[in-house]
Protein backbone atom coordinates (compact mmCIF):
# COMPACT_ATOMS: atom_id res chain seq x y z
CA UNK A 1 0.00 0.00 0.00
CA UNK A 2 2.71 2.36 1.12
CA UNK A 3 4.79 1.32 -1.85
CA UNK A 4 1.94 2.05 -4.23
CA UNK A 5 1.44 5.48 -2.74
CA UNK A 6 5.13 6.19 -3.14
CA UNK A 7 5.08 5.12 -6.78
CA UNK A 8 2.10 7.35 -7.35
CA UNK A 9 3.93 10.23 -5.67
CA UNK A 10 7.00 9.70 -7.84
CA UNK A 11 4.79 9.52 -10.93
CA UNK A 12 3.10 12.81 -10.09
CA UNK A 13 6.40 14.39 -9.11
CA UNK A 14 7.85 13.40 -12.44
CA UNK A 15 4.87 14.84 -14.34
CA UNK A 16 5.19 18.05 -12.35
CA UNK A 17 8.89 18.38 -13.10
CA UNK A 18 8.32 17.76 -16.80
CA UNK A 19 5.34 20.10 -16.74
CA UNK A 20 7.16 23.22 -15.57
CA UNK A 21 9.48 23.83 -18.58
CA UNK A 22 6.84 22.37 -20.88
CA UNK A 23 4.22 24.82 -19.77
CA UNK A 24 6.60 27.76 -20.00
CA UNK A 25 7.79 26.98 -23.52
CA UNK A 26 4.31 26.13 -24.72
CA UNK A 27 2.90 29.41 -23.44
CA UNK A 28 5.78 31.70 -24.32
CA UNK A 29 7.29 30.04 -27.37
CA UNK A 30 4.83 27.78 -29.22
CA UNK A 31 1.53 29.59 -28.73
CA UNK A 32 2.95 32.98 -29.80
CA UNK A 33 3.61 31.52 -33.25
CA UNK A 34 -0.01 30.45 -33.53
CA UNK A 35 -1.05 33.99 -32.61
CA UNK A 36 1.26 35.44 -35.26
CA UNK A 37 -0.21 32.98 -37.75
CA UNK A 38 -3.72 34.01 -36.78
CA UNK A 39 -3.04 37.73 -36.99
CA UNK A 40 -1.39 37.32 -40.40
CA UNK A 41 -4.90 36.53 -41.70
CA UNK A 42 -6.68 39.46 -40.09
CA UNK A 43 -7.48 42.95 -41.33
CA UNK A 44 -5.55 45.95 -40.15
CA UNK A 45 -7.44 48.16 -37.76
CA UNK A 46 -6.43 51.71 -36.86
CA UNK A 47 -7.58 51.36 -33.23
CA UNK A 48 -6.14 49.12 -30.51
CA UNK A 49 -5.07 46.31 -30.75
CA UNK A 50 -4.21 47.07 -34.37
CA UNK A 51 -5.98 44.11 -35.98
CA UNK A 52 -9.60 43.08 -36.41
CA UNK A 53 -10.82 39.86 -34.78
CA UNK A 54 -10.85 36.81 -37.04
CA UNK A 55 -14.06 35.37 -35.66
CA UNK A 56 -17.07 37.38 -34.73
CA UNK A 57 -20.51 36.47 -33.45
CA UNK A 58 -23.28 37.68 -35.74
CA UNK A 59 -26.49 38.23 -33.80
CA UNK A 60 -28.95 37.99 -36.73
CA UNK A 61 -27.83 34.62 -38.01
CA UNK A 62 -26.76 33.29 -34.59
CA UNK A 63 -23.47 32.14 -36.09
CA UNK A 64 -19.73 32.69 -35.80
CA UNK A 65 -18.39 34.35 -38.89
CA UNK A 66 -14.75 34.13 -39.88
CA UNK A 67 -13.35 37.06 -41.77
CA UNK A 68 -10.12 35.79 -43.25
CA UNK A 69 -7.88 38.17 -45.08
CA UNK A 70 -5.44 36.68 -47.56
CA UNK A 71 -4.34 40.04 -48.92
CA UNK A 72 -1.44 40.24 -46.43
CA UNK A 73 0.15 37.29 -48.22
CA UNK A 74 -0.93 38.50 -51.66
CA UNK A 75 0.98 41.70 -50.97
CA UNK A 76 4.12 39.65 -50.29
CA UNK A 77 3.81 37.87 -53.62
CA UNK A 78 2.68 40.80 -55.75
CA UNK A 79 4.81 43.62 -54.44
CA UNK A 80 8.29 43.24 -55.97
CA UNK A 81 9.64 45.12 -52.97
CA UNK A 82 9.00 42.13 -50.68
CA UNK A 83 10.24 39.49 -53.10
CA UNK A 84 13.39 41.53 -53.71
CA UNK A 85 13.93 41.94 -49.99
CA UNK A 86 13.60 38.22 -49.35
CA UNK A 87 16.03 37.36 -52.13
CA UNK A 88 18.48 40.03 -51.01
CA UNK A 89 18.37 38.77 -47.39
CA UNK A 90 19.08 35.20 -48.49
CA UNK A 91 21.92 36.41 -50.73
CA UNK A 92 23.52 38.49 -47.96
CA UNK A 93 23.16 35.67 -45.42
CA UNK A 94 24.56 33.07 -47.84
CA UNK A 95 27.59 35.15 -48.85
CA UNK A 96 28.29 36.07 -45.21
CA UNK A 97 28.02 32.41 -44.20
CA UNK A 98 30.54 31.34 -46.85
CA UNK A 99 32.93 34.15 -45.82
CA UNK A 100 32.49 33.15 -42.18
CA UNK A 101 33.37 29.56 -43.06
CA UNK A 102 36.44 30.65 -45.02
CA UNK A 103 37.67 32.75 -42.09
CA UNK A 104 36.54 30.38 -39.34
CA UNK A 105 37.70 27.02 -40.71
CA UNK A 106 41.45 27.73 -40.71
CA UNK A 107 41.12 29.27 -37.24
CA UNK A 108 39.23 26.28 -35.83
CA UNK A 109 41.73 23.95 -37.53
CA UNK A 110 44.72 25.80 -36.09
CA UNK A 111 43.24 25.73 -32.58
CA UNK A 112 42.35 22.05 -32.77
CA UNK A 113 45.94 21.18 -33.76
CA UNK A 114 47.49 23.31 -30.98
CA UNK A 115 49.01 21.81 -27.85
CA UNK A 116 46.17 21.34 -25.29
CA UNK A 117 47.41 24.08 -22.96
CA UNK A 118 47.38 26.86 -25.55
CA UNK A 119 44.13 25.47 -27.01
CA UNK A 120 42.08 26.72 -24.06
CA UNK A 121 43.70 30.13 -24.22
CA UNK A 122 42.83 30.53 -27.91
CA UNK A 123 39.28 29.27 -27.34
CA UNK A 124 38.85 31.87 -24.64
CA UNK A 125 40.16 34.57 -26.98
CA UNK A 126 37.55 33.50 -29.55
CA UNK A 127 34.70 33.53 -27.03
CA UNK A 128 35.72 36.67 -25.14
CA UNK A 129 34.38 39.20 -27.70
CA UNK A 130 31.09 37.29 -27.66
CA UNK A 131 30.69 38.28 -24.00
CA UNK A 132 31.04 41.96 -24.80
CA UNK A 133 28.11 43.82 -26.28
CA UNK A 134 27.16 42.69 -29.77
CA UNK A 135 25.71 46.12 -30.51
CA UNK A 136 28.91 47.92 -29.53
CA UNK A 137 31.01 45.57 -31.62
CA UNK A 138 28.90 46.36 -34.68
CA UNK A 139 29.10 50.04 -33.77
CA UNK A 140 32.91 49.80 -33.71
CA UNK A 141 32.85 49.05 -37.43
CA UNK A 142 31.15 52.37 -38.17
CA UNK A 143 34.22 54.12 -36.80
CA UNK A 144 36.50 51.88 -38.87
CA UNK A 145 34.60 51.98 -42.17
CA UNK A 146 33.46 55.62 -42.29
CA UNK A 147 34.63 57.91 -45.10
CA UNK A 148 36.98 59.60 -42.62
CA UNK A 149 37.27 56.43 -40.56
CA UNK A 150 40.30 54.53 -39.36
CA UNK A 151 40.69 52.32 -42.46
CA UNK A 152 40.38 55.16 -44.97
CA UNK A 153 42.65 57.43 -42.95
CA UNK A 154 45.32 54.74 -42.67
CA UNK A 155 45.18 53.89 -46.37
CA UNK A 156 45.37 57.59 -47.27
CA UNK A 157 48.29 58.14 -44.91
CA UNK A 158 50.15 55.18 -46.41
CA UNK A 159 49.53 56.56 -49.88
CA UNK A 160 47.77 53.39 -51.09
CA UNK A 161 44.69 55.35 -52.14
CA UNK A 162 44.26 59.05 -52.83
CA UNK A 163 40.47 59.14 -52.57
CA UNK A 164 38.62 57.76 -49.56
CA UNK A 165 36.75 54.55 -50.40
CA UNK A 166 33.03 54.19 -49.79
CA UNK A 167 32.98 51.32 -47.33
CA UNK A 168 30.14 52.11 -44.96
CA UNK A 169 26.49 51.61 -45.99
CA UNK A 170 27.40 48.96 -48.56
CA UNK A 171 26.85 45.21 -48.93
CA UNK A 172 30.50 44.76 -48.03
CA UNK A 173 29.95 46.45 -44.65
CA UNK A 174 27.04 44.12 -43.89
CA UNK A 175 29.14 41.04 -44.78
CA UNK A 176 31.88 42.26 -42.46
CA UNK A 177 29.39 42.96 -39.70
CA UNK A 178 27.80 39.51 -39.93
CA UNK A 179 31.10 37.64 -40.21
CA UNK A 180 32.46 39.60 -37.27
CA UNK A 181 29.45 39.05 -35.02
CA UNK A 182 28.82 35.39 -35.84
CA UNK A 183 32.41 34.12 -36.14
CA UNK A 184 32.42 32.35 -32.72
CA UNK A 185 29.24 30.46 -33.73
CA UNK A 186 31.10 29.15 -36.78
CA UNK A 187 34.35 28.34 -35.01
CA UNK A 188 33.00 26.48 -31.96
CA UNK A 189 31.12 23.64 -33.72
CA UNK A 190 33.99 23.31 -36.23
CA UNK A 191 36.51 23.12 -33.40
CA UNK A 192 34.55 20.50 -31.45
CA UNK A 193 34.42 18.39 -34.61
CA UNK A 194 38.06 18.87 -35.69
CA UNK A 195 39.35 18.18 -32.21
CA UNK A 196 37.88 14.66 -32.26
CA UNK A 197 39.58 13.59 -35.52
CA UNK A 198 41.81 10.55 -35.45
CA UNK A 199 45.18 11.91 -36.56
CA UNK A 200 46.54 8.45 -37.36
CA UNK A 201 44.39 8.57 -40.51
CA UNK A 202 46.50 11.47 -41.76
CA UNK A 203 49.71 9.61 -40.87
CA UNK A 204 48.51 6.58 -42.78
CA UNK A 205 47.71 8.76 -45.79
CA UNK A 206 51.15 10.36 -45.60
CA UNK A 207 52.81 6.92 -45.38
CA UNK A 208 50.95 5.89 -48.49
CA UNK A 209 52.31 8.93 -50.27
CA UNK A 210 49.44 11.42 -50.15
CA UNK A 211 50.42 15.06 -50.04
CA UNK A 212 49.17 17.14 -47.08
CA UNK A 213 46.84 19.05 -49.39
CA UNK A 214 45.41 15.86 -50.82
CA UNK A 215 44.87 14.26 -47.42
CA UNK A 216 43.19 17.43 -46.21
CA UNK A 217 40.67 17.36 -49.05
CA UNK A 218 40.15 13.58 -48.93
CA UNK A 219 40.15 12.98 -45.15
CA UNK A 220 39.87 16.05 -42.93
CA UNK A 221 37.32 17.98 -44.98
CA UNK A 222 34.82 15.09 -45.43
CA UNK A 223 35.16 14.16 -41.74
CA UNK A 224 34.45 17.73 -40.66
CA UNK A 225 31.25 17.97 -42.73
CA UNK A 226 28.92 17.80 -39.66
CA UNK A 227 30.81 20.69 -38.07
CA UNK A 228 30.66 22.70 -41.30
CA UNK A 229 26.92 22.14 -41.63
CA UNK A 230 26.25 23.06 -38.00
CA UNK A 231 28.41 26.19 -38.13
CA UNK A 232 26.83 27.34 -41.39
CA UNK A 233 23.30 26.84 -40.05
CA UNK A 234 24.15 28.70 -36.83
CA UNK A 235 25.27 31.66 -38.94
CA UNK A 236 22.87 31.49 -41.88
CA UNK A 237 19.53 31.15 -40.06
CA UNK A 238 19.80 34.18 -37.75
CA UNK A 239 21.62 36.18 -40.45
CA UNK A 240 18.64 36.00 -42.84
CA UNK A 241 16.51 37.80 -40.27
CA UNK A 242 19.29 40.12 -39.09
CA UNK A 243 18.07 43.58 -38.19
CA UNK A 244 20.71 45.46 -36.18
CA UNK A 245 23.67 44.93 -38.54
CA UNK A 246 21.98 46.08 -41.79
CA UNK A 247 20.35 49.04 -40.09
CA UNK A 248 23.70 50.28 -38.75
CA UNK A 249 26.06 49.32 -41.58
CA UNK A 250 23.89 48.49 -44.57
CA UNK A 251 22.55 50.15 -47.69
CA UNK A 252 19.59 52.46 -47.45
CA UNK A 253 18.24 51.70 -50.93
CA UNK A 254 17.98 47.94 -50.36
CA UNK A 255 16.62 46.70 -47.04
CA UNK A 256 16.83 43.27 -45.46
CA UNK A 257 13.71 41.41 -44.42
CA UNK A 258 14.24 41.98 -40.69
CA UNK A 259 14.37 45.73 -41.28
CA UNK A 260 11.21 45.65 -43.43
CA UNK A 261 9.40 43.62 -40.79
CA UNK A 262 10.16 46.07 -38.01
CA UNK A 263 9.40 49.03 -40.28
CA UNK A 264 5.96 47.55 -41.00
CA UNK A 265 5.49 46.89 -37.32
CA UNK A 266 6.76 50.08 -35.70
CA UNK A 267 6.56 52.54 -38.59
CA UNK A 268 3.48 51.66 -40.63
CA UNK A 269 1.89 49.95 -37.59
CA UNK A 270 0.53 47.32 -39.95
CA UNK A 271 0.61 44.32 -37.64
CA UNK A 272 -1.15 41.89 -40.00
CA UNK A 273 1.37 42.44 -42.82
CA UNK A 274 4.27 42.30 -40.36
CA UNK A 275 2.89 38.97 -39.11
CA UNK A 276 2.60 37.66 -42.66
CA UNK A 277 6.24 38.64 -43.29
CA UNK A 278 7.27 36.82 -40.09
CA UNK A 279 5.36 33.68 -41.11
CA UNK A 280 6.85 33.73 -44.62
CA UNK A 281 10.34 34.10 -43.15
CA UNK A 282 9.67 31.26 -40.74
CA UNK A 283 8.45 28.95 -43.51
CA UNK A 284 11.54 29.77 -45.54
CA UNK A 285 13.78 28.90 -42.58
CA UNK A 286 11.85 25.79 -41.52
CA UNK A 287 14.08 23.29 -43.33
CA UNK A 288 17.37 24.82 -42.11
CA UNK A 289 15.97 24.95 -38.55
CA UNK A 290 14.95 21.29 -38.70
CA UNK A 291 18.38 20.35 -40.05
CA UNK A 292 19.97 22.20 -37.14
CA UNK A 293 17.76 20.38 -34.64
CA UNK A 294 18.74 17.03 -36.11
CA UNK A 295 22.41 17.95 -35.75
CA UNK A 296 21.89 19.09 -32.15
CA UNK A 297 20.16 15.81 -31.26
CA UNK A 298 22.98 13.76 -32.75
CA UNK A 299 25.61 15.78 -30.91
CA UNK A 300 23.95 15.11 -27.56
CA UNK A 301 23.51 11.44 -28.34
CA UNK A 302 27.18 11.18 -29.28
CA UNK A 303 28.15 12.92 -26.03
CA UNK A 304 26.18 10.40 -24.03
CA UNK A 305 28.06 7.43 -25.42
CA UNK B 1 57.11 23.21 -39.85
CA UNK B 2 56.04 24.75 -43.15
CA UNK B 3 52.60 23.25 -42.80
CA UNK B 4 51.86 25.06 -39.54
CA UNK B 5 52.78 28.40 -41.07
CA UNK B 6 49.58 28.93 -43.03
CA UNK B 7 47.12 27.95 -40.33
CA UNK B 8 48.89 29.87 -37.57
CA UNK B 9 49.00 32.92 -39.82
CA UNK B 10 45.26 32.60 -40.41
CA UNK B 11 44.67 32.24 -36.67
CA UNK B 12 46.67 35.38 -36.01
CA UNK B 13 44.83 37.33 -38.70
CA UNK B 14 41.47 36.07 -37.43
CA UNK B 15 42.26 37.13 -33.88
CA UNK B 16 43.39 40.52 -35.16
CA UNK B 17 40.09 40.81 -37.02
CA UNK B 18 38.25 40.06 -33.77
CA UNK B 19 40.22 42.45 -31.58
CA UNK B 20 41.22 45.44 -33.74
CA UNK B 21 37.70 46.99 -33.72
CA UNK B 22 37.47 46.63 -29.94
CA UNK B 23 40.94 48.11 -29.47
CA UNK B 24 40.13 51.02 -31.76
CA UNK B 25 37.05 51.79 -29.68
CA UNK B 26 39.14 51.76 -26.51
CA UNK B 27 41.82 54.02 -28.03
CA UNK B 28 39.33 56.56 -29.37
CA UNK B 29 37.45 56.70 -26.07
CA UNK B 30 40.43 58.73 -24.79
CA UNK B 31 40.37 61.05 -27.80
CA UNK B 32 39.49 64.67 -27.13
CA UNK B 33 38.01 65.37 -30.57
CA UNK B 34 34.30 65.16 -31.17
CA UNK B 35 35.12 63.75 -34.62
CA UNK B 36 35.36 60.25 -33.24
CA UNK B 37 38.01 58.93 -35.62
CA UNK B 38 40.37 61.87 -35.93
CA UNK B 39 43.03 61.80 -33.23
CA UNK B 40 43.39 65.19 -31.56
CA UNK B 41 46.93 64.70 -30.29
CA UNK B 42 47.54 68.00 -28.39
CA UNK B 43 44.59 67.44 -26.06
CA UNK B 44 44.53 63.65 -25.83
CA UNK B 45 44.37 61.36 -23.96
CA UNK B 46 41.51 62.72 -21.96
CA UNK B 47 38.83 61.34 -19.68
CA UNK B 48 36.21 63.89 -20.69
CA UNK B 49 33.86 61.31 -22.33
CA UNK B 50 33.97 59.19 -19.19
CA UNK B 51 33.01 62.20 -17.10
CA UNK B 52 30.20 63.03 -19.50
CA UNK B 53 29.02 59.44 -19.39
CA UNK B 54 28.75 59.45 -15.61
CA UNK B 55 26.66 62.63 -15.80
CA UNK B 56 24.22 61.05 -18.25
CA UNK B 57 21.29 60.00 -16.06
CA UNK B 58 19.34 58.56 -18.97
CA UNK B 59 22.07 56.04 -19.83
CA UNK B 60 22.73 55.22 -16.18
CA UNK B 61 19.02 54.61 -15.58
CA UNK B 62 18.83 52.36 -18.63
CA UNK B 63 21.92 50.50 -17.44
CA UNK B 64 20.26 49.87 -14.06
CA UNK B 65 17.13 48.50 -15.77
CA UNK B 66 19.34 46.24 -17.89
CA UNK B 67 21.17 44.91 -14.84
CA UNK B 68 17.90 44.12 -13.05
CA UNK B 69 16.36 42.45 -16.11
CA UNK B 70 19.55 40.48 -16.81
CA UNK B 71 19.83 39.25 -13.21
CA UNK B 72 16.19 38.13 -13.11
CA UNK B 73 16.52 36.55 -16.56
CA UNK B 74 19.66 34.65 -15.62
CA UNK B 75 18.10 33.28 -12.43
CA UNK B 76 14.84 32.29 -14.13
CA UNK B 77 16.61 30.80 -17.14
CA UNK B 78 18.94 28.72 -14.94
CA UNK B 79 16.01 27.29 -12.96
CA UNK B 80 13.90 26.47 -16.03
CA UNK B 81 16.87 25.44 -18.17
CA UNK B 82 18.20 23.08 -15.50
CA UNK B 83 14.82 21.38 -15.17
CA UNK B 84 14.48 21.10 -18.95
CA UNK B 85 18.03 19.73 -19.31
CA UNK B 86 17.43 17.22 -16.53
CA UNK B 87 14.11 16.09 -17.98
CA UNK B 88 15.62 15.63 -21.45
CA UNK B 89 18.67 13.65 -20.33
CA UNK B 90 17.51 11.71 -17.27
CA UNK B 91 13.78 11.07 -17.54
CA UNK B 92 13.91 8.57 -20.39
CA UNK B 93 11.21 8.57 -23.04
CA UNK B 94 7.91 10.29 -22.30
CA UNK B 95 5.10 11.57 -24.45
CA UNK B 96 5.92 14.94 -26.00
CA UNK B 97 9.65 14.59 -25.39
CA UNK B 98 10.53 15.31 -29.02
CA UNK B 99 8.39 18.43 -28.95
CA UNK B 100 10.02 19.69 -25.76
CA UNK B 101 13.43 19.05 -27.26
CA UNK B 102 12.45 20.96 -30.41
CA UNK B 103 11.14 23.88 -28.35
CA UNK B 104 14.44 24.12 -26.45
CA UNK B 105 16.68 24.12 -29.54
CA UNK B 106 14.60 26.34 -31.85
CA UNK B 107 15.25 29.59 -29.91
CA UNK B 108 19.00 29.10 -30.46
CA UNK B 109 18.72 29.95 -34.15
CA UNK B 110 15.35 31.70 -34.43
CA UNK B 111 15.80 35.17 -35.96
CA UNK B 112 15.21 37.71 -33.22
CA UNK B 113 12.64 39.71 -35.18
CA UNK B 114 10.38 36.65 -35.34
CA UNK B 115 10.69 35.90 -31.62
CA UNK B 116 10.15 39.57 -30.87
CA UNK B 117 6.96 39.97 -32.87
CA UNK B 118 5.59 36.64 -31.57
CA UNK B 119 6.22 37.63 -27.96
CA UNK B 120 4.64 41.04 -28.33
CA UNK B 121 1.51 39.68 -30.00
CA UNK B 122 1.22 37.09 -27.22
CA UNK B 123 1.41 39.77 -24.53
CA UNK B 124 -1.14 41.93 -26.36
CA UNK B 125 -3.53 39.00 -26.76
CA UNK B 126 -3.08 37.88 -23.15
CA UNK B 127 -3.79 41.38 -21.91
CA UNK B 128 -6.99 41.51 -23.95
CA UNK B 129 -8.02 38.06 -22.78
CA UNK B 130 -7.17 37.98 -19.07
CA UNK B 131 -5.85 41.45 -18.33
CA UNK B 132 -2.34 40.20 -17.66
CA UNK B 133 0.39 41.36 -18.15
CA UNK B 134 -0.82 44.90 -17.63
CA UNK B 135 0.98 47.00 -20.21
CA UNK B 136 4.55 46.29 -21.17
CA UNK B 137 7.74 46.92 -19.28
CA UNK B 138 10.41 45.12 -17.30
CA UNK B 139 8.17 42.12 -16.63
CA UNK B 140 7.47 41.42 -20.29
CA UNK B 141 11.14 41.98 -21.23
CA UNK B 142 12.22 39.54 -18.53
CA UNK B 143 9.72 36.87 -19.61
CA UNK B 144 10.84 37.19 -23.24
CA UNK B 145 14.51 37.02 -22.27
CA UNK B 146 14.03 34.00 -20.01
CA UNK B 147 12.37 32.16 -22.89
CA UNK B 148 15.30 32.44 -25.27
CA UNK B 149 18.04 32.35 -22.62
CA UNK B 150 16.74 29.12 -21.08
CA UNK B 151 17.40 27.36 -24.40
CA UNK B 152 21.11 28.11 -24.03
CA UNK B 153 21.13 27.00 -20.39
CA UNK B 154 19.35 23.78 -21.36
CA UNK B 155 22.08 22.97 -23.91
CA UNK B 156 24.84 23.71 -21.39
CA UNK B 157 23.19 21.59 -18.67
CA UNK B 158 22.40 18.78 -21.12
CA UNK B 159 25.96 18.48 -22.33
CA UNK B 160 27.25 18.54 -18.74
CA UNK B 161 24.79 15.82 -17.71
CA UNK B 162 25.68 13.77 -20.78
CA UNK B 163 29.32 14.04 -19.73
CA UNK B 164 28.94 11.67 -16.78
CA UNK B 165 26.75 8.59 -16.44
CA UNK B 166 24.02 8.18 -13.86
CA UNK B 167 25.57 5.40 -11.72
CA UNK B 168 25.86 7.69 -8.68
CA UNK B 169 22.22 8.73 -8.93
CA UNK B 170 21.12 5.12 -9.50
CA UNK B 171 23.12 3.97 -6.49
CA UNK B 172 21.55 6.62 -4.24
CA UNK B 173 18.07 5.69 -5.46
CA UNK B 174 18.79 2.00 -4.82
CA UNK B 175 19.85 2.86 -1.30
CA UNK B 176 16.47 4.46 -0.74
CA UNK B 177 17.11 8.16 -1.25
CA UNK B 178 14.16 10.15 -2.54
CA UNK B 179 14.47 11.61 -6.07
CA UNK B 180 14.50 15.16 -4.69
CA UNK B 181 17.30 14.28 -2.26
CA UNK B 182 19.29 12.67 -5.04
CA UNK B 183 18.92 15.80 -7.14
CA UNK B 184 20.00 18.24 -4.44
CA UNK B 185 22.76 16.10 -2.91
CA UNK B 186 24.28 14.49 -6.01
CA UNK B 187 23.16 15.90 -9.36
CA UNK B 188 23.20 19.57 -8.42
CA UNK B 189 26.75 19.65 -7.01
CA UNK B 190 27.98 17.76 -10.08
CA UNK B 191 26.45 20.18 -12.58
CA UNK B 192 27.21 23.31 -10.54
CA UNK B 193 29.95 24.55 -12.93
CA UNK B 194 27.45 24.27 -15.79
CA UNK B 195 24.93 26.28 -13.79
CA UNK B 196 27.47 29.01 -13.09
CA UNK B 197 28.42 29.32 -16.76
CA UNK B 198 24.76 29.03 -17.73
CA UNK B 199 23.86 31.89 -15.41
CA UNK B 200 26.63 34.09 -16.80
CA UNK B 201 25.65 33.20 -20.37
CA UNK B 202 21.98 34.01 -19.73
CA UNK B 203 22.95 37.27 -18.05
CA UNK B 204 25.04 38.32 -21.04
CA UNK B 205 22.38 37.30 -23.56
CA UNK B 206 19.82 39.42 -21.77
CA UNK B 207 22.21 42.30 -21.15
CA UNK B 208 23.08 42.27 -24.85
CA UNK B 209 19.65 41.92 -26.44
CA UNK B 210 18.23 44.85 -28.35
CA UNK B 211 15.80 43.42 -30.93
CA UNK B 212 13.48 41.40 -28.69
CA UNK B 213 13.55 44.10 -25.99
CA UNK B 214 12.52 46.68 -28.55
CA UNK B 215 9.39 44.70 -29.38
CA UNK B 216 8.25 43.90 -25.85
CA UNK B 217 9.38 47.03 -23.97
CA UNK B 218 6.96 49.71 -22.91
CA UNK B 219 7.38 53.42 -22.29
CA UNK B 220 9.94 54.13 -19.58
CA UNK B 221 11.51 50.69 -19.67
CA UNK B 222 14.30 51.24 -22.19
CA UNK B 223 17.23 48.94 -21.59
CA UNK B 224 20.82 50.04 -22.13
CA UNK B 225 21.17 48.39 -25.57
CA UNK B 226 17.93 50.11 -26.67
CA UNK B 227 19.34 53.48 -25.59
CA UNK B 228 22.66 52.78 -27.29
CA UNK B 229 20.92 51.64 -30.47
CA UNK B 230 18.82 54.78 -30.76
CA UNK B 231 21.90 56.97 -30.13
CA UNK B 232 24.13 55.07 -32.54
CA UNK B 233 21.50 55.28 -35.27
CA UNK B 234 21.63 59.04 -35.00
CA UNK B 235 25.40 58.94 -35.50
CA UNK B 236 28.63 58.07 -33.75
CA UNK B 237 29.24 59.71 -30.44
CA UNK B 238 32.43 59.55 -28.41
CA UNK B 239 30.78 58.76 -25.08
CA UNK B 240 29.58 55.46 -26.55
CA UNK B 241 33.27 54.58 -27.01
CA UNK B 242 33.83 55.29 -23.33
CA UNK B 243 30.84 53.12 -22.43
CA UNK B 244 32.17 50.29 -24.63
CA UNK B 245 35.56 50.50 -22.94
CA UNK B 246 34.01 50.22 -19.49
CA UNK B 247 31.93 47.24 -20.58
CA UNK B 248 34.90 45.46 -22.18
CA UNK B 249 36.87 46.02 -19.00
CA UNK B 250 34.13 44.59 -16.76
CA UNK B 251 33.67 41.56 -19.01
CA UNK B 252 37.41 40.90 -19.24
CA UNK B 253 37.76 41.02 -15.45
CA UNK B 254 34.68 38.86 -14.98
CA UNK B 255 35.78 36.22 -17.47
CA UNK B 256 39.31 36.03 -16.06
CA UNK B 257 38.02 35.75 -12.48
CA UNK B 258 35.44 33.09 -13.30
CA UNK B 259 37.98 31.09 -15.33
CA UNK B 260 40.41 31.16 -12.42
CA UNK B 261 37.61 30.10 -10.04
CA UNK B 262 36.53 27.23 -12.29
CA UNK B 263 40.13 26.04 -12.67
CA UNK B 264 40.58 26.05 -8.88
CA UNK B 265 37.31 24.19 -8.32
CA UNK B 266 38.23 21.60 -10.91
CA UNK B 267 41.66 21.07 -9.29
CA UNK B 268 40.08 20.81 -5.83
CA UNK B 269 37.61 18.23 -7.07
CA UNK B 270 40.33 16.20 -8.75
CA UNK B 271 42.38 16.24 -5.55
CA UNK B 272 39.40 15.16 -3.47
CA UNK B 273 38.60 12.39 -5.91
CA UNK B 274 42.18 11.14 -5.76
CA UNK B 275 42.16 11.23 -1.98
CA UNK B 276 38.87 9.39 -1.84
CA UNK B 277 40.23 6.76 -4.17
CA UNK B 278 43.39 6.36 -2.09
CA UNK B 279 41.40 6.09 1.13
CA UNK B 280 39.16 3.52 -0.51
CA UNK B 281 42.13 1.43 -1.60
CA UNK B 282 44.01 1.75 1.68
Amino acid sequence: MNKALETLQVWFGKRLVIGVPYFWLLLFFAIPFLIVFKISFSWMQPIQPGYAPLFSWVEETQRFVATLNFSNYEVLLDDPLYLGTFLYSVKVAAISTVLCLLVGYPMAYAIARCPPTTRNLFLMLIILPFWTSFLLRVYAWIGLLKTNGVINNSLLALGIIDQPLTLLYTDFAVYIGIVYSYLPFMILPLYSNLEKHDLTLLEAAADLGASPVKSFFWITLPLSMPGIVAGCLLVFIPAVGEYVIPSLLGRTDQLMIGTVLSAQFFGARNWPVASAVAIALLIMLLIPIMLFQRYQRRELQAARR
Amino acid sequence: MRRGWFRNGMLGLGLAFLYVPILSMIVFSFNNSRLVTVWDSPNSPTLRWYVRLLENDQLLGAAWISVLVAAMTATGAVILGTIAGLVLTRFGPFRGRAFLSAMTTAPLVMPEVITGIAMLLLFVSLEQLIGWPEGRGMLTITIAHITFAMAYVTVVVQSRLAGFDDVLEEAALDLGARPATVFFRITLPLILPALVSGWLLAFTLSWDDVVISQFVAGPGSSTLPMEIFSRVRRGVSPDINALATIMVLIVAIGVVLSTLYMKREEKRREREEQMARRDGNG
